[in-house]
């Protein structure tokens, strides 16, 4: 018996309409899989709020997705230039995105709060010029 | 019929014109269908009566069960319930009194317009959309195939879901109601007949979901009434009864977009044709939409008249319902602001896990790892040969015990080839 399971994705930024590519993929596996649709909705939020983060401000990255007994992980990795001051970046409304991108309809300033708001766990790492890893956990019994 | 079989449907497969090609397979948009010993079989559980296959079959093998025009001999009384769609099959009609009084020349007893429920509806959900703003944005709950999609497919979306019967339903009672005090019979010598555009109807009938049973006794197809309609229209058409109850809001609910005109409301949308339902819904329930109010949904392409079993080409149909709207009055209801307490479904729409691999999460969670290795060893060419729509249909089909890796035939050549290498390899030596 398998007791976990591991997706890997890349993200990339040729193509923006390709964020949610990855976290579609995730809903749909998850929907097979007993989890009850709170927790799917929460993934499937989180992450795409990720993945667009990842193409709008990084050039893409990668992202694992560990399914197990009791949690779902998502780490999100990318190599862009990193947050100067993460608190505020938390902040509803606060954005860093270039005109061209808010003109999609993207850039509100709501994606990390959304994360934060649909997983149980949060945690980044950033460091500018380098770049950032956001892990995010949802509980399955939530 | 009721409640015994809550997978009931329509759509079914004539398996002696089935040829076991891989047209319905690939089209159909919940992998509800498989080839299996050389013939199309539906899972049941996985159907949403779309109607798809029926459109690709080449061979007309996918067939939709409706009843047939003789049912109107089993009752005393016959009422036809006309959906819109119906009104748009035709070349340059005016009036829907023509059509109406057809009807009646046809042989019905009387007509009772699903439009004039229509319209009910859409005051009914207008006023409940205002006293619910906290709970938007709200999805029309009249095409049956996109409530069994959710129901399937996005329980988080079960919620949104406006809590009205549909039109033909609310229809059905009310015709039901007035036939009875109007001729004295008994409820059961009364055929409330439907004559609509999709077999999804036909389920929502004999398997309807959020109420017990469905007052429509039987379903004409569209296509069956048409050419037999048209000699009494001309007919009737010099007479001048007056018979339409309903006006432009009731009558548009035939085409995509209409029921959401119904709403008087710009933050609205409206998509039509199964695939799109489908990205909509998704986008919704990732909350990709912010500030609509209402989320009109059709699994036909072009709305109810793009349902398989109408005559007329979806958009030609479009057009002609907005001509004919053009000259009726907006709306012929005015309930001023109250509910048809018999409007309302009976029960909220229930999830029903389908597509769940295993009985418990850590079965699933074995079974989908299974699947996540089996998929790195298939080609991935969804070639449907295996009779699966595509390699993850096949795997997902094996972890359940449904099918064999040796039904994939790269797998078998690849195991073939390698038996041919060891034989010859062994001859060699000897």
């Amino acid at each position: 018996m398998s007791d976990k399971i591991t997706l890997r994705y890349t993200v990339t930024t040729e193509d923006f309409t390709r964020a949610g590519e990855a976290s579609g993929d995730v809903k749909r596996k998850l929907k097979k899989m007993n989890v009850s649709p709170a927790a799917i909705r929460k993934v499937a939020i989180a992450m795409y709020e990720g993945e667009i983060n990842m193409v709008i401000h990084a050039n893409g990255g990668e992202i694992t997705v560990e399914i197990t007994q009791n949690d779902i992980t998502m780490t999100l990795a990318d190599h862009g230039p990193g947050m100067q001051d993460v608190e505020k970046c938390m902040q509803a409304g606060y954005s860093t995105a270039p005109d061209n991108i808010r003109s999609l309809g993207f850039g509100a300033g709501m994606g990390l709060p959304n994360m934060k708001k649909n997983s149980d766990e949060m945690t980044i790492e950033t460091k500018p010029g380098v770049g950032t890893t956001v892990v995010m956990k949802v509980l399955i019994e939530s | 019929m009721n409640g015994t079989n809550e997978f009931y449907h329509s759509v079914k497969l004539n398996q002696s014109l089935c040829k076991g090609c891989i047209n319905c397979i690939k089209r159909c948009p919940t992998q509800a269908i498989r080839v299996r010993g050389g013939k199309a079989v539906i899972i049941n559980e996985f159907c949403i009566d779309c109607g798809e296959c029926i459109r690709i079959c080449p061979y007309h093998a996918k067939q939709a069960t409706f009843d047939d025009l003789s049912v109107l001999d089993r009752f005393a009384y016959t009422v036809a319930l006309p959906a819109p769609s119906l009104y748009a099959q035709f070349n340059h009609l005016d009036d829907i009194n023509i059509v109406l009084r057809g009807l009646l020349a046809m042989g019905f007893d009387a007509v009772y317009e699903v439009s004039s429920a229509a319209e009910q509806i859409s005051e009914m959900a207008r006023h409940y959309v205002e006293e619910h703003r906290d709970k938007a944005p709200f999805i029309n709950s009249a095409c049956p195939t996109v409530v069994r999609l959710i129901r399937v497919r996005f329980p988080s979306l079960i919620p949104n879901l406006l809590p009205f019967a549909a039109p033909m339903d609310l229809a059905a009672r009310q015709a039901r109601e007035k036939a009875m005090a109007e001729t004295g019979l008994p409820s059961e010598k009364i055929g409330i007949i439907f004559i609509g555009p999709c077999p999804a109807k036909v389920t929502a009938v004999k398997s309807p979901i959020g109420h017990g049973k469905s007052d429509v006794d039987a379903v004409l197809a569209i296509r069956d009434v048409y050419p037999r309609l048209l000699p009494y229209m001309k007919e009737s058409a010099s007479d001048i009864t007056e018979l339409a109850t309903s006006g432009r809001i009731g009558v548009g609910w035939g085409n995509s977009g209409g029921e959401a005109g119904g709403m008087l409301t710009d933050s609205y949308l409206a998509a039509d044709g199964i695939e799109n339902v489908i990205r909509v819904l998704e986008d919704l329930e990732d909350e990709r939409f912010s500030d609509l109010e209402f989320v009109e949904l059709n699994a036909c392409s072009g709305g109810c008249v793009g349902g398989v079993l109408t005559v007329e080409n979806p958009y030609v149909a479009q057009a002609k319902l907005k001509r004919l709207c053009k000259y009726l009055p907006v709306s012929r209801h005015h309930l001023g602001g109250t509910y048809e307490q018999n409007a309302f479904l009976e029960s909220s729409v229930e999830y029903k896990p389908v597509f769940r691999l295993g009985t418990n999460f850590a079965e699933s969670l074995d079974k989908m790892a299974q699947i996540e290795r089996l998929c790195e060893i298939f080609p991935g060419l969804d070639c449907g040969s295996c009779g699966a729509p595509t390699c993850k249909a096949l795997a997902e089909d094996i972890v359940r015990g449904d099918a064999s890796e040796q039904d994939c035939i790269a797998l078998r050549r690849e195991y073939r080839e390698t038996m041919v290498r060891f034989s010859e390899a062994e001859k060699e030596e000897s």
